[in-house]
């Protein structure tokens, strides 16, 4: 679209047929509904290069005609002003719904994909004032913007909206300025990736005891209102705020993900913790409150506790069982924390990480074999991006490290019934003071 | 609830940037002597079918000259100097493959 509107070059988008509703659609919402693409089956990966060429040969599935006739119509055929779409249009919609009963409402909000496919709690104007009390904030105050996705525009939303969603998930007001800081975290629990991501938010500090959020024993389940219902809040608000996640629209996950109907919101059990606790890492004070975000939820290794002999191989080992796109954060039960000290001496979680990024590793060859990391590493690593580039330049069975040492985090929570854990693969991306919400 | 058993909710959506409508460039009255760009968007195996692309213009329309050409760098990341190369180099672009 770049090449196209900035550049003035008459420009073709090859896609697979599977995404023909999705971009059409971004197109139309960058302005540029009249945009010419073109379609071949899906996929491309894996394919042979004469498997490629039938492709090119065959026929575009969208609309019948031969693909390169698409192609050559796009670069030469001139616009008319039916393609071109209006001028300009608005999509902003009433504050207020319709009134009607509450069967009928609650058909509404589930036929217009604005719910988690479980029942909702009413947004009335009453249940929603009531949010609104839980912060000094005004409901006309913007928290911040959300997308989908890279290719999406930005959505924004103020304290009213969020508290609208929040209502939905069926939080209760006290928990209102954790969910505003996950809203300002503008970290989506939504993407669209195909994928099928889905976020985590840790909780920090004091809040943790003034609302019940659980750190302890099934902090990650179905055990407290709290986790529940702010972790449901999180992805509610992200899917209605950024402009949807619907199939096949604004939501491509493959296979999808169940981590998605709560967003593993959990707290951490600092209590029990032998280190610092999270936030403090990044710059909070421990008597802070925040939530922390981490998104691409998708893999996950267990194992239980720490074993004499062979422990570092097995945490070797579960790494080499993770995609090297998706970086390391571990959820240690505070007995395997412990353990850790008792094991390797890591009294500083930092000596901990050093290590870890040290064991994480693979050789080059199967490192660069990954199709994720040719989709988004390679790429970078050509283009002389450290640590990349240099990672290029060792030879095939080289042992490299997996991951970026800043990208590995660890974080205690569990009740200690035993000292199982988890390498969770995701991306951390930013820490929010809840205080700052009250 | 008012008294006819209605009830008011608020609405739950965000607010969605207004769209303004963008130019498209000129389309070509030829391709006949003219350089396009096939750009590789370096995801999955866009760089194969682009190839293919590229020999089927060989084949069938030798006078169009092809440039294959890979983004920078990942698909994620504006390409500001690929995009100037285009633009002074070429008279088209095919980009691909969107997934």
């Amino acid at each position: 679209m770049t090449v196209e509107a900035t550049y003035g070059v008459p420009t073709v988008a090859m896609h697979t047929d599977k995404f023909v509703t999705v971009v059409h659609q971004v197109a139309e919402h960058n302005g540029m509904t009249g945009l010419r693409q073109v379609f071949v089956p899906q996929p491309i990966m894996g394919k042979t290069a004469a498997q490629l060429r039938a492709y090119v040969d065959g026929a575009d599935p969208v609309t019948g005609r031969p693909v390169m006739q698409e192609v050559l119509d796009g670069l030469t055929r001139p616009f008319d002003a039916s393609e071109l779409g209006p001028l300009e249009f608005d999509r902003s919609t009433p504050r207020l719904l319709p009134s009607d009963t509450e069967d009928n409402l609650h058909r509404l909000f589930l036929e217009s994909e604005w719910t988690d496919k479980l029942p909702i709690v009413i947004p009335t104007e009453e249940r929603v004032e009531a949010m609104l009390k839980a912060t000094r904030r005004t409901p006309d105050e913007v928290v911040g913007r959300m997308r989908p996705t890279h290719f999406r525009e930005y959505w924004e939303y103020t304290v009213e909206k969020v508290a609208v969603n929040a209502v939905m998930a069926g939080a209760r007001p006290e928990y209102f300025p954790v969910i505003l800081a996950l809203a300002a975290t503008g970290v989506s629990a939504r993407g669209s990736s195909s994928s099928s991501v889905a976020a985590m938010a840790m909780i920090n500090g004091p809040v943790r005891q003034e609302i019940g959020i659980n750190s302890g024993t099934g902090a990650l389940g179905p055990y407290s209102h709290a986790n529940a219902t702010i972790g449901r809040a999180y992805g509610l608000l992200s899917q209605n705020l950024q402009g949807g996640s619907t199939v096949g629209l604004t939501y491509m996950g493959s296979m999808g993900n169940s981590y998605a109907y709560n967003s593993l919101t959990f707290g951490e059990n600092e209590e029990r913790s032998p280190w610092e606790p999270f936030h403090v890492q990044h710059g909070f004070r421990p008597s802070d409150s925040t939530v922390s975000a981490f998104s691409g939820c998708r893999s996950t290794a267990f194992t239980l506790g720490l074993r004499e002999k062979h422990w570092r191989e097995h945490v070797a080992n579960m790494f080499r069982g993770m995609d090297p796109h998706g970086p390391p954060t571990l959820l240690l039960d505070p007995i395997t924390a412990w353990q850790f000290i008792d094991r390797g001496g890591f009294t500083k979680k930092d000596a901990l990480i050093d290590w870890l990024y040290e064991t994480a590793r693979m050789p080059a060859g199967e490192y660069w074999d990954y199709q994720l990391v040719q989709n988004y590493i390679y790429p970078r690593a050509t283009f002389g991006e450290e640590p990349w580039a240099s990672k290029l330049k060792a030879a095939p069975d080289e042992m490299i490290p997996m991951f970026r040492r800043e990208d590995i985090h660890v974080v205690v929570v569990g009740g200690e019934t035993n000292g199982y854990w988890r390498i969770m693969g995701c991306n951390y991306q930013n820490t929010v003071s809840v205080d700052e919400w009250r | 609830m008012g008294a006819n058993g209605k009830i008011t909710a608020l609405n739950p959506v965000g607010f969605a940037p207004k769209v303004m409508r963008k130019p498209l460039a000129p389309r070509l009255d030829t391709l006949e002597g003219k350089t396009i760009y096939l750009v590789d968007c370096r995801f999955d195996d866009s760089d194969i079918f682009l190839k293919q692309m590229q020999a089927w213009f060989a084949e069938r329309m030798p006078g169009v000259r092809t440039v294959f050409k890979p983004i920078s760098s990942v698909y994620l990341n504006d390409d500001p100097a690929t995009w100037q190369e285009i633009k002074a180099r070429g008279h088209a672009a095919i980009l691909g493959v969107g997934h």
